[in-house]
């Protein structure tokens, strides 16, 4: 019971993360084994067990991605200014406030551009502990600066998802995001400039339902929930409960959602070939 | 008491009569300013002289059993309606209703959701809450408009998109992000009205207009207060203070810039007067096309992508560092 109490406590300062991760040893969420963690660095936090893909950091992810893990941010500064004001148990400007200072981002989401296999193209990568890397004005607006630049520079477009959808301290302002975002890849779209969506544990609600089902590719790390509704949202409705393996990557790879399901350790070769085959 | 009542609804006639007014002169930097200042002073008005209406209340009313639902509104505004059916690809979605239609004798696309009165209609409806063979009907509807070059006006009042085992499976989250894709290129005029309530993506999916009206005591919302309640308060019985937090009225939508206009309801809400909210969603509709109809479909696109784009670009650092490599 105690783990349980502590997977669900606040975000712990950086401090205390590093010295957990200190920790020799690590135990698989999903088939329980404790794993010795020098293993799981040349897997990129993947289980070599069961095939678990633990979730990953978004400067974890672009240095992995980019050549030589070197890339420019962009727009690293841009911070919410709380549009609505918003305060629940507690207010939301401080909520912003302990998740900078706790994890080093102003917001839940890396913008960068560099090279990736020789190629130059900006990458978009999500920071899942950021209030669950839910989507407000800031990630609507980097993204859409992102693809700004991409029909500028005549670059590609990779955004890697890992996000609980829209932000609900930023109201309605968050949902406008969603078309802020597809109006501009409409024109990537039109300027026929490559974009490849990655889709990581988890994806769901209004980022699903824009950015990330809009690729020209839509990919997905193993069994990872990719929905539009939540999973418990969907029992409360039909008061039944889901099959195994619903809303999980194999799942949409079966209904016809997904173009393919990628290895985290193929993820880069996988996008260099497609955009190869995108003309780039 | 009820004099003072009296004389501020004859004011906010007034401020309405002078809006609109105002809105039919050609633009000008002044006028515009003008036009705010009146909008402003509306608002206000409308919040003192209906100080009881809490953002809670007004999802109710928003909810009311006899609201005038989207079928209403495509009878009393609109004449000659024949509806359409099916995605092509699935099914016919009875939560999404659509046509052919003539407003005002021009031909156009009228299309929305659809909630059901009596039990056995809300259950047919599926209580108004599309599924993705809904918004696919949709867009085929909004395409078969801008090949046939005929104006689209759609009308939005849904909980939400259904959430289901069937609708997941079938891409609920894919057929929305296409209509949003979509529906930023069409080269027609696309006119949202929000009648009742404006459920979250499920509203969105049709919502992309280059006008976007609201009626005064619809709600527009990321989320349910109710899911809201739940998830930030850990307390489904905490809506009121959801709801006002959320920021969901047409005023303060307005005043986000996510509402272009909110249209006036009778005393005590839409159902009160069917066919006096009817008339005035009618008047916003025939001003709103008048205007659209002077650009051209290249205009229409970049205003409609402008007008979403500038939607919460508040963020702006205060000191700015500039952009860094990973490794200086
Ligand atoms: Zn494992």
């Amino acid at each position: 019971m105690a783990w349980f109490k502590k997977e669900k406590a606040p975000i712990v300062p950086t401090r205390d993360r590093t010295v957990r991760t200190e920790g020799l040893w690590q135990k698989c969420e999903e088939c329980k084994q404790t794993l010795w963690k020098k293993d799981l660095e040349p897997t990129f936090h993947v289980c070599p067990q069961c095939d678990f893909h633990f979730r990953v950091s978004a400067g974890e992810r672009l240095e992995r991605f980019f050549d030589g893990g070197r890339y420019k941010e962009y727009d690293r500064d841009l911070v919410s200014d709380d549009p609505l004001q918003f305060v629940d148990k507690k207010a939301y400007r401080q909520r912003l406030r302990d998740m900078q200072a706790a994890s080093g981002m102003k917001d839940a989401l890396l913008a960068a551009e560099g090279k990736v296999g020789g190629k130059t193209v900006c990458v978009c990568a999500m920071e899942p502990s950021f209030i669950s890397g839910s989507m407000g004005v800031v990630v609507g607006e980097k993204i859409t600066r992102a693809i700004e630049r991409c029909l500028e520079k005549k670059h590609p477009l990779i955004i890697i998802s890992c996000s609980g959808g829209a932000r609900m301290q930023e109201g309605a302002l968050s949902l406008m995001q969603m078309a802020k975002i597809t109006g501009a890849l409409a024109r990537m779209d039109r300027e026929r400039l490559p974009y490849i969506s990655v889709m990581t544990n988890p994806t769901t609600g209004g980022v699903t339902a824009s950015y990330a089902m809009l690729g020209d590719l839509n990919i997905a790390e193993p069994g990872a929930l990719i929905g539009f509704a939540g999973p418990r949202v969907i029992e409360q409705t039909i008061r039944q409960k889901l099959p195994p393996g619903f809303q999980r990557s194999e799942f949409l790879l079966q209904h016809g959602m997904l173009d393919a399901i990628v290895q985290r350790k193929d993820l880069k070769a996988y996008c260099v070939k497609a955009l190869e085959f995108f003309g780039f | 008491m009820a004099n003072d009542t009296a004389n501020q609804r004859l004011e906010v006639e007034h401020l309405q009569r002078q809006i609109q007014e105002l809105t039919r002169q050609p633009p000008s930097d002044d006028g515009a300013k003008d036009l705010e200042a009146l909008r402003r002073r509306l608002d206000g008005l409308r919040r003192e002289s209906s100080p009881e209406l809490t953002s809670w209340h007004r999802v109710q009313l928003s909810r009311h059993p006899r609201r005038p639902h989207v079928q209403d509104f495509i009878e009393l505004v609109f004449s000659d309606f024949s509806p359409l059916h099916g995605d092509r690809r699935f099914a016919d979605d009875p939560a999404m209703i659509g046509g052919m239609a003539r407003f005002h004798g021009e031909p156009c696309v009228v299309l929305g959701t659809q909630k059901g009165r009596d039990t056995e209609q809300k259950l047919f409806r599926n209580f108004g809450m599309p599924k993705p063979e809904g918004y696919r009907k949709a867009l085929r509807l909004m395409q078969l408009a801008q090949k046939f070059d005929r104006p689209i006006f759609i009308f939005i009042d849904t909980a939400g998109a259904y959430p289901g085992i069937g609708a997941e499976e079938r891409g609920q989250a894919e057929a929305i992000a296409q209509n949003l894709r979509e529906m930023a290129l069409l080269t027609v005029p696309v006119l949202v009205t929000i009648t009742g309530e404006g459920g979250s993506g499920g509203a969105l999916g049709i919502g992309i207009g280059d006008r976007v009206y609201m009626l005064e005591h619809a709600y527009y919302s990321v989320i349910s207060p109710e899911g809201c309640a739940a998830i930030l308060w850990k307390d489904q019985s905490r809506v009121e203070e959801a709801a006002n937090a959320l920021k969901i009225t047409s005023s303060h939508l307005r005043h986000l810039g996510i509402v272009d206009e909110v249209i006036p309801e009778p005393e005590g809400g839409a159902h009160n007067d069917p066919g006096q909210t009817a008339a005035s969603v009618d008047r916003q509709l025939k001003e709103g096309l008048k205007a659209l109809k002077s650009l051209s479909a290249e205009q229409l696109v970049l205003e409609r992508s402008r007008r979403f784009r500038l939607l919460g670009e508040a963020s702006r650092p205060s000191d700015p560092t500039p952009d860094s490599d990973s490794r200086p």
